[in-house]
């Protein structure tokens, strides 16, 4: 038996996500007393897959295919259930991103296996299978029981501690044929920024609300991620506003996320917003009223006009830094 | 062409969220029910496409799984322009329970585009779209930020990691819905009001499943620490307590 984790990779290379994901397989195999398989889709070299086995799995599959280049949600998750059944696989991990969740609940229905999604931490136990779950949009945590033989995990991204742990590893490499699913989605255009932090991807995260009150000041914001080595976000009705563009928004119904640091500047920290951050370590607010509910979920705050504050915060970072 | 939307029922976004029983059912009291906020963006796109006639839409229909207890969102989303309604009476225990009652609808129907919220803003279980696809063998397109029809073809931009992608996706297909698809949620006029209570909500008997998983309790978020207040004027008080003291920078 075996916990089987999907390691997604980006044009060939494994990011921070996907030892996230190893550890947490790795980890889990242990407290199941069961083995750790990856699975790899698409072309990786072979001493990129051989840096899973830094992470504790034993055994991996790097499966290469013609029509695997474009994601297709039907390919690949036959592809994964039947490598699943092949590993008998028990449990079943995945991110928690846009690909995770487009493929656990296909892999759920193929397998009738349970789903917890944006899950944060190890089970409480696995016989009967328990974990916690977000819910409510992060005014909750839900305990769930998984009742069939196989169960699916989606980790939230950037919640669970890499765990460095050398292993020795043997990589299969397989071929994919007989996956064609018919006529798909066919991909028209892509349009991709590189060398940017990706939101999800970051630790630090910068966030600006309409208390900076136009597009012109967020300068110091830019300046402030730049310095910290992070993204940048904001409120919904900055981007609504057109100040920011949408794939910062963050809350409820924009992304959800959960840096190590999330620095709220000019946000009142409505509900909404809070869904989507209340997953970071660390929330600092800085806002000019000192009864904005943001207070209520920072561990830090600073009582000001952004427009003052920040400049100074700046300086003194870059003081900070210097020394 | 003929959509389907699959609606869920929420508290309203805003809501004190409180359990009872032991933590082991939400409190109904005093809640406000609405549709998931994206299933309201998702009906919304769905009837713009339907005024404009150049996209050839000849209903928009909306689906509930749930207890009579839903029907008042129901008829929300008929008088927000919705031309009918199913509602499949039964209380599901699970995302696999939702999305097996779905399968029958949309497999009895004639449903050329199925739209799902990415979540529902109650258990944040992102399942259900894709469970349906599955179930009916379907193609999928997740993470949907605009839908449009040209020329009889339906041609769809998704998020990606750091970027969009353009399809054109063959129908039928069940589409993902997430921010963006739709600017504001459209809002019920009192004509609309008046009209749905005279469209059908068409009752469709639960056929038999299983749960796979199932909700033993809830707790709330531990609550985080006081905020520790740094005078303004010295905001390199700041800088020093996230590296020394929370040791993030
Ligand atoms: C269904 C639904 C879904 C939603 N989803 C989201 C979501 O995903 N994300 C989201 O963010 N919102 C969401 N909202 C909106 C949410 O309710 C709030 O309206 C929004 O978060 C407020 O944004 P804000 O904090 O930037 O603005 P405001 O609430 O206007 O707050 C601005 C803050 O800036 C402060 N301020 C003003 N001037 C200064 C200054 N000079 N210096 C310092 N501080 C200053 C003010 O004190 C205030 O606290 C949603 C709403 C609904 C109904």
């Amino acid at each position: 038996m075996s916990v089987l984790v999907y390691t997604e990779n980006w044009n060939g290379k494994f990011k921070k996500l996907s030892f996230e994901l190893a550890s947490y397989a790795s980890e889990l195999a242990e407290m199941a007393g069961i083995e750790p398989v990856a699975v790899s889709i698409g072309k990786v070299e072979q001493d990129e897959l051989m840096k899973l086995a830094g992470y504790g799995i034993k055994k991996i599959i790097s499966v290469e295919g013609e029509n695997l280049d474009k994601f297709d949600t039907r390919t690949y998750s036959r592809l994964i259930s039947d490598q699943a059944k092949n590993e008998s696989a028990t449990i079943i991990v995945l991110a928690d991103n846009n690909r995770g969740k487009a493929l656990a609940p296909r892999i759920s229905v193929r397998l009738q296996a349970a789903v917890a999604s944006g899950v944060t931490g190890l089970p409480e136990q696995t016989e009967p299978f328990r974990i916690k779950k977000r819910a409510f949009s992060g005014n909750a945590f839900a305990t769930l029981e998984l009742k069939t033989v196989v169960k699916i995990l989606t980790l939230t991204q950037n919640s669970f501690d890499l765990r460095e742990k050398s292993v020795e590893a043997s990589i299969e490499k397989q071929t994919a044929e007989n996956y064609d699913t018919g006529p798909g989605p066919e991909i028209q255009d892509v349009q991709i920024q590189t060398g940017k932090l990706l939101l999800a991807d970051a630790e630090i995260v910068v966030s600006g609300g309409r208390g900076m009150k136009s597009a012109d000041n967020w300068g110091p914001i830019l300046e402030l991620a730049q310095l910290l080595n992070g993204a940048t976000a904001c409120s919904r009705p900055v981007s609504d506003e057109g100040w920011r563009p949408h794939e910062e928004h963050t809350g409820q119904t924009g992304k959800v996320i959960a840096p190590n640091l999330y620095i709220a500047i000019g946000i009142s920290g409505a509900t909404q917003h809070l869904a989507g951050i209340s997953g970071s370590k660390y929330i600092v607010a800085i806002n000019n009223d000192k009864d904005a509910p943001i207070f209520d979920a920072a561990q830090y705050g600073i009582v000001g006009d952004a427009a003052k504050v920040l400049p100074k915060l700046v300086e003194a970072l870059k003081v900070a830094g210097n020394s | 062409m003929n959509i389907l939307v699959c609606i869920s029922h929420v508290p309203d976004t805003t809501t004190k969220i409180k359990f009872t029983d032991n933590n082991t059912r939400l409190d109904v009291s005093g809640i406000q029910w609405v549709i998931n906020p994206w299933d309201e963006l998702s009906l919304t796109r769905a009837l713009e496409l339907k005024d404009d006639a150049s996209c050839g839409i000849n209903t928009v229909s909306v689906a509930h799984v749930g207890p009579v207890s839903a029907e008042p969102t129901i008829r929300k989303a008929l008088a927000i322009g919705a031309d009918n309604a199913y509602r499949v009476d039964t209380e599901p225990l699970d995302a696999y329970q939702v999305a097996a009652q779905l399968a029958q609808i949309v497999k009895a129907g004639a449903f050329d585009i199925i739209l799902c919220g990415i979540e529902s803003s109650d258990y944040n279980g992102s399942n259900v779209g894709g469970m349906l696809a599955e179930f009916l063998d379907l193609p999928s397109v997740s993470g949907i930020s605009k839908l449009e029809i040209k020329e009889g073809k339906v041609h769809i931009t998704r998020e990606i990691d750091g970027g969009k992608e353009m399809l054109i996706s063959p129908t039928p297909f069940v589409g993902i819905v997430q921010k963006g698809i739709a600017k504001e949620p459209r809002i019920a006029a009192m004509r609309g009001i008046m009209m749905a209570r005279k469209k059908p909500i068409q009752l469709v008997d639960a056929v038999q499943t299983e749960p796979l998983s199932e909700t033993l309790e809830f707790e709330p978020p531990k609550p985080r620490p006081a905020c520790k207040f740094v005078d303004p004027d010295q905001p390199g008080k700041l800088i020093e307590l996230l590296q020394n003291e929370a040791k993030v920078i």
